[in-house]
């Protein structure tokens, strides 16, 4: 059924009694053409665009929890394109491109927001670095505006602009990015794939990846055996456990990243606004709740919930920029399990085992990326070659010493 | 999370600084023949869910590294022992 203003008037006619549900529960078949482990924004949006782009629907999307139960539903929903190395730049642009069509084209209203991203800067060699990237941006045909202090001082009055400390010295900002929510992007990217045929099946685990002279032939599960002759991996946090299962080891930790939600207030901050002398970055979310985060806690965990020195951590920076946030009172935080990856940048690529695929190394920017991971990921399986967009997120780059590394940090997972 | 430390007893987790996976071996050998376990090395990692070694540093008390043995699935911590303990343990379980 397409969603539309008069399926709504309909449907509010009839007392919200008849919607029909946004995708089947069916039965796993004995084999698919492509098995997708992970139901989460990366795998679901893998066999929508397998469907939609490559014409492939016998299709299975295997999720061990429920639909959505990961870092989809775990982030601070915020969607930008304001990279700065080659690699990354065109396939986060690509990303912002999709979320722009995206309500559109699976119909279902992701409340795409694009409120803009402001990044501060707090020192003059902050700045020349914001205007590097800022240019490399605009090169590579994103948009990009450098701010002074007055420019960020009418935009939002109530930052600590004299601080002794961290004065405001202007900010880089990206008006096309934005804000999705997040849980309508696993709806809508499940929703588009089921009703192109994808069969996706919850509470099924894989517990075995079967591989036969080099070839994939399919999984266990805890639901029985599954065939398969394409196999593709987006299991994030869980990545290494999963290739673990095909005699993989992989250039990934597992980290723990808090996000927070505070009560509701009346609208306060329009845009996303990201500190540069700390790590936090918050939006207000439509109900009136600030959300915002920091930094990984720093240890591997597979915990979803973290400590509590970090969450001092992330409000302190956020009263050093907004003063006015000492009194409100923090409403919910919880964690997710980052698949961080060795140079900070995400790999989408083939394996030397026929047939295998892999997502992983999103760190913690997976949920802007997700339109362009699924398109890209699609591709890859689909024509078994990474089209030019993930060329350079080749799961060999380490081997090759071809990092990809935005912050500069080497192979240390835990700080990028 | 609270770790015992050896020397200054059980200290909170801001105290500590965390480096990482303590089982991958350094190569000895320059050679480029050696590339493979360099790569293995630097780049690869188990990544368990469940029971972890990792070296710590006391960073912010005695600064003595430290070998943390923390179930990551829980944060349960099974024990701590100095580097240098570790390191010995290891290789006389080898030898």
């Amino acid at each position: 059924m397409k969603y539309s203003v008069f399926s709504l008037i309909r449907n509010t006619l009839s007392g919200h009694r008849n919607w029909a549900p946004a995708w089947r529960a069916p039965e796993p078949k004995t084999s698919y053409d492509v098995v997708i482990v992970g139901g989460g924004g990366h795998g679901l949006s893998t066999a929508y665009y397998l469907a939609k782009e490559h014409g492939l629907t016998n299709v299975a999307v295997l999720e061990k929890g429920w639909l959505g139960s990961g870092n989809i539903g775990r982030n601070t929903t915020i969607i930008r394109s304001n990279y700065m190395l080659p690699g990354n730049n065109p396939f986060y642009e690509w990303s912002m491109k999709l979320w722009e069509g995206l309500e559109q084209d699976f119909n279902f209203n992701a409340m795409v927001s694009q409120r803009g991203v402001l990044n501060l800067c707090h020192t003059d060699a902050q700045r020349d670095a914001f205007a590097r990237r800022g240019n490399a941006m605009r090169i590579d045909g994103v948009d990009a505006e450098l701010l002074d202090a007055q420019d960020v001082r009418e935009m939002y009055p109530f930052f600590d602009f004299d601080s002794p400390r961290f004065p405001i010295k202007g900010g880089l900002l990206q008006r096309r990015g934005g804000t999705v929510r997040h849980d309508a992007v696993a709806w809508g990217y499940a929703r588009g794939a089921d009703s192109r045929g994808v069969d996706i099946i919850q509470n099924c685990e894989v517990t075995g990846i079967r591989i036969d002279n080099g070839k994939v032939t399919g999984v266990d599960t805890s639901r029985g055996f599954i065939g398969c002759s394409k196999l593709g991996l987006a299991a994030a946090g869980n990545s290494s456990e999963v290739a673990a299962l095909a005699g993989m080891k992989l250039p990934i930790e597992s980290h723990v990243l808090q996000a927070f939600v505070s009560e509701g207030l009346k609208p306060y901050i329009d845009g996303v606004v990201t500190f540069g002398a700390g790590h936090f970055y918050v939006s207000q979310s439509d109900k009136g709740g600030l959300v915002f985060g920091g930094d990984l806690d720093g240890y591997n965990s597979y915990a979803r919930r973290g400590n509590l020195p970090m969450v001092e951590h992330v409000i302190e920076a956020g009263v050093a920029m907004i003063p006015g946030l000492a009194r409100v009172r923090v409403l919910r935080s919880w964690g997710g399990i980052m698949d961080m990856s060795m140079d900070g940048s995400p790999i989408i690529d083939k394996t030397h085992i026929d047939g295998l695929y892999l997502n992983c190394g999103w760190c913690y920017g997976g949920f802007k990326a997700t339109p362009a991971s699924g398109w890209c990921f699609a591709h890859t399986i689909a024509r078994d070659e990474a089209h030019g967009l993930n060329a350079a997120f080749r799961l060999n780059r380490f081997r090759r010493g071809y990092m990809i590394d935005e912050k500069g940090q080497g192979a240390t997972p835990n700080l990028h | 999370m609270l770790i015992k430390c050896p020397h200054c007893g059980a200290r909170p987790v801001e105290e500590y600084t965390f480096l990482g996976d303590a089982r991958p071996q350094r190569p000895t050998s320059n050679d480029p023949s050696t590339m493979e376990q360099w790569f293995d090395y630097v780049y690869l990692r188990d990544n368990p869910k469940g029971r972890f070694d990792e070296y710590v540093q006391h960073s912010g008390g005695c600064r003595a590294w430290l070998v943390v043995s923390r179930n990551t699935a829980t944060h349960e911590i099974h024990g701590t022992v100095t580097a240098r303990d570790w390191t010995k343990s290891r290789q006389g379980a080898k030898a």
